[in-house]
Order: C-alpha cells, then structure tokens, then sequence
C-alpha cells in the first residue's frame, strides 16, 4: 500500500472518527488521559498496519479496537499500579422512574460523542473549561489553537485542561448524556462549545491554513445532530442557523494566495446558496419559537448579510437593531465591538470611533487584534492615515493568522502610501 | 458510591444572634436534611457542628500556638457531614437541601479521598 494513501486514509480517520474511537475507548480505559493515550497510540499502530495490510473497510471501527485492545492491556498490566480513581462510566443514560425519560431511549442518541460533549460541558466545570474540554477531546483541536480561542497562554489553557480533567475523575462527574430533565441547562455551554469549535475552524489563529474544513464540517455535524437531538430547544436550531449561513460564505474568505477578503471584497456570487436557504429557514424557525437566545440572534444577523446584494446594501439598521437585542442577552467585548462595526456602516465612521475609545479600557480586549483592525479601517475611512497606520501596526502584532497578517500589511502599505501623498495631519 | 464532604459555610454571627424562638427552626432543618439524604438514595457517614471561630486555637509550622482561626473570614466554617452518594450530579442534588440559613452562607462539595488512589 502506498504511503500517501495511508496517511491520507489516517488524516481523513482522524479527523471523521477521532471523537467516535475515543468516547469508545473512554468506557473501556476509565480515565480520559490514559483513553487519550490509547486513541493515539491506535493511530501510530494504524501507519504500519494498514500499510502492510490495506486500509480496512471501516477504519473507524478498525482504530476503536486497537484503541480499546491498548486500553484493557493496560488496565491488566497497571492493574496494582493504578493511583487515580477511575471514571465513573454510566451504562444507562435513562432513569426508569423519570416519566420524561421514557420516550428518551439510548438509541436516540445516534451520536456517542454527546456522552463525552456532555461530560465536557458539566455545570459543576468551569465554563471556560467546559468549552476548552470539549474542543480538546471530542473534537482533538491542539491545545494552542485551543487557547487562541479563549484569548489565553498555552501554558493557561493547557493548566485549565488537565485541571478539569482531574475534577472530572476525582469529583466523580459521571460519563453520561443527561436526561431530558436536565439537558436545557446542560444545553448552552453544549452550543457554546460546538460554535467554538466552529470558529476555531473558521479562523485558525495560527498558520497559514485559514479554513479547517474538518474543524467546520465536525462543527456542523455536532450542531445537525444537537438540533435533531433537542428540535423544541430553539437554540440548537440557532446554532444551526448561524453557522449554515456562516460556513456558506468560506469559499469566499480568502483570495487565490490564501489572502484575507473582509465582507466588502467578497464575490457574493460565490455563496453558497443552498446553505443560505437551510441557513435563513432554520433561522426563521429558531425565530418563530419564541424570545431568542444569543444564537439565534446571531443568526438572524448572519441572515441580513447573507441577504444582502452588496456592502452598502445592507440593512445596516437591522444589524445594529440586532446587535443591541444580543447585547441584551449576551454582554460581551467581543460583541460589543462587532456593534460599533455596525455602527459605522449605519452612521459612519465617526459615530463609531467613541465606542472603540469605550472598549480599548476593557483588559479583556488588550491583546485582541479585531480591536485595533477596526479602529485602523474606521480611521483609514475617515482620511486619517498616520493613524490607520499605527493601528494596523499594533493589530499585526498581536494577530498570529499569517493570511490575516498579510491582509493587514497590504492595508499598512497603501495608507502609507497615502500618508507620504500628503502631509500627515498633526 | 462514594463519599463526599459538605462543608458549611456561614457567618458565625447568625448564630451568636439567633434568638431563642428561631434555634428549634435550625435544629429541625438538619433534621429534615438527614432524612432527605436517605430518601434521595444516599446516605450519612458523619456530620458535627462546630463550635465559633472565636473559641479556635491555632497551631502553625514551628509550633506555635496563636487564639483564633487558621484563616480569617467573614463566613467560617461551621459544621460538616460526610455522605455517600453515586457521584457529583447526586452529591450535589443531595447538598442542595443542606440547610445554610446565615445571609451570605452556602455548602462547598469536596469529594473524600479514597486512600488507595493519588488525587493530586
């Protein structure tokens, strides 16, 4: 068998089965790590194996076994050596006596990643660990890129992980999907963990590959199968919604090079309208059920731009209308900038600049690069430069994306182009 | 099942404070708490109040001897039971209905090492 293929036929396990050969190997170990260990050392075996032998039919069932085989080896070997408490595995995720649960059988749940998502996402963890968890085992997103995604260090998130991971054995949180009586408020830092996991794809903090597809399309999976899942929870449909309608504009992001396109210099045409359609009618839905949660107002904003023929087309209005309902529900810096963006569409560049003034005092905006790219374009907008530029400047400092850093550059060089044109003001 | 502590945790001046008539509600409260333990499916492998912080003694590294508690804090800890239940989803469910009737005071769940295991 041709190297190449095998290791295309291990990437494409990898990133299709990872979740499945580890929630597997997680009942069999009883312990995350040493489940972890196994899932990778199945992977490493897999390259010589299937190498000699042929990629099998189901590489995925193939990698459990090993994984699981790995697992009882060592639980026979480390038998006496054993130190920490294993994870309580719970077979049954029904309660027989709760009359809810009786139309919730096991088979339900298609998905044995939900065990481990809902695990992750345990109301006695942090949230921010929850979320980190998730990203980390069911979906094997590197540590780092992990981090990126919540604004901190390696060394935090990766202190964060492995403390969670010991709650989740010694606290004996149990290996479980919920019961329908607790699965609403188990819900949200589920939605919240698959967008990010969304997103991590979307916009890799680092290295030159923009788009992880397989990041997005795992996302999408986990979010269909959340809405399958909890279709009167009109938030797994919001999630659905916002990142339809966001995944359909991914050809679009970047040019031939791998360089950043921002909304205004995308080819509209290019997007991909069958996504849109699902994306605006789950939306819609999401919508038609009542007060909506943070997801569903995301979507409903990702529907105006994906509705929109142009730009300057947009329903502006609407968008900054939706932000303040967001911000209502869900009082972010993050969001809070994304408004003032909006602002500047709807009321120009100046109206906007007061309220990045406001946001450069919150700590937990010091090192994100959106900041300082916003306030670079508004100026750059307004005429200003030598302004634009030192913006841009700072913002390249602290964006570790290379195809972002390239945009940014490019932009640097054509105000100070500008700049040198005419006299800088001041 | 496994064993877990809940810790209370309160401002001793509630109790310095309560008025004669207001002490039978406390006693009865951990009463009923001791009953619910059982009827959840768990159930009590000790639990003592505490006397104030104020008649602590403290004995640090070294060997000296110092009037008053380890740490110093508005809310102290107060009492303590150990139960036994399946996991953290029924220790907290259990914990819940730990009674904590001081203003500002609430229960902390640690789980009980088990000595043949390293926790840390």
């Amino acid at each position: 068998m041709q190297a190449d293929a095998v290791a295309a036929a291990l990437a494409q396990a990898h990133r299709s089965e990872w979740a499945f050969v580890l929630s597997a190997t997680v009942r069999v170990a009883g312990d995350l790590d040493v489940a972890e260990e196994c899932a990778q050392e199945a992977y490493v075996s897999a390259l010589q194996a299937w190498t000699r032998d042929g990629v099998p039919e189901r590489p995925g069932a193939w990698l459990t076994t090993a994984a699981r085989n790995q697992a009882l080896d060592r639980l026979r070997r480390e038998v006496t050596l054993r130190r920490k408490l294993p994870l309580l595995v719970e077979p049954a995720t029904v309660d027989p006596h709760d009359p809810a649960d009786l139309d919730w059988p096991d088979a339900a749940v298609p998905d044995d990643r939900l065990r481990l998502v809902f695990t992750c996402c345990h109301p006695t963890l942090a949230p921010e660990a929850r979320v980190a968890l998730t990203l980390r085992l069911v979906c094997g997103v590197p540590t780092p890129d992990v981090a990126r995604a919540f604004l901190v260090s390696e060394p935090t998130m990766a202190a964060r992980i492995t403390r969670a991971k010991k709650k989740i054995s010694e606290a004996r949180i149990p290996y479980r999907v919920p019961g329908r009586a607790e699965l609403p408020e188990r819900l949200d830092s589920v939605l919240t963990a698959v967008h990010l996991l969304f997103s991590t794809g979307h916009t890799a903090g680092e290295g030159d590959a923009l788009v992880r597809e397989e990041l997005c399309d795992r996302a999408l999976h986990l979010a269909r199968t959340l809405a399958a899942l909890l279709p009167e929870q009109a938030e797994t449909r919001g999630l659905l919604g916002l990142l339809l309608l966001t995944d359909a504009r991914r050809a679009t992001r970047t040019d031939e090079q791998g360089r950043l396109l921002l909304l205004a210099d995308q080819d509209r045409t290019r997007w991909d309208q069958r996504a849109i359609l699902e994306g605006l009618t789950v939306t819609a839905g999401a919508l038609a059920s009542g007060p909506p949660g943070r997801f569903t107002l995301q979507a409903a904003i990702a529907g105006v731009h994906a509705m929109a023929p142009s730009l300057e087309q947009t329903d502006w209005p609407r968008v900054v209308h939706l932000y303040d309902r967001l911000l209502a529900v869900w009082n972010t810096p993050v969001v809070a900038l994304n408004r003032a963006a909006a602002v500047a569409f709807a009321d120009g560049p100046a109206a906007a600049l007061p309220l990045l003034d406001e946001l450069a005092t919150d700590p937990r905006l010091a090192d994100y690069p959106y900041l300082p790219a916003t306030r670079a374009d508004l100026l750059r907008r307004l005429g200003d430069a030598a302004g634009a530029a030192q913006s841009y400047r700072r913002a390249m400092k602290l964006t570790a994306n290379a195809a972002e850093r390239a945009f940014l550059e490019q932009r640097l060089a054509e105000v100070s182009r500008a700049a040198g044109a005419e006299p800088a003001p001041g | 099942m496994a064993k877990y502590a809940i810790l209370i945790y309160e401002d001793p001046a509630f109790y310095a404070n309560i008025s004669p008539e207001a002490w039978p509600a406390v006693v009865d409260a951990h009463s009923k708490f001791v009953e619910q333990v059982f009827a959840l499916g768990g159930s009590l492998a000790g639990g003592e109040a505490l006397a104030p912080p104020t008649t602590a003694t403290t004995i640090k590294g070294g060997g000296t001897v110092t009037d008053g508690p380890f740490v110093e804090t508005k809310e102290a800890l107060n009492g303590i039971y150990v139960v036994e239940a399946r996991d953290l989803d029924h220790a907290v469910e259990i914990a819940k209905l730990c009674p904590a009737p001081a203003p500002g005071g609430g229960v902390e769940v640690r789980p009980v090492v088990d000595p043949t295991t390293n926790p840390f």
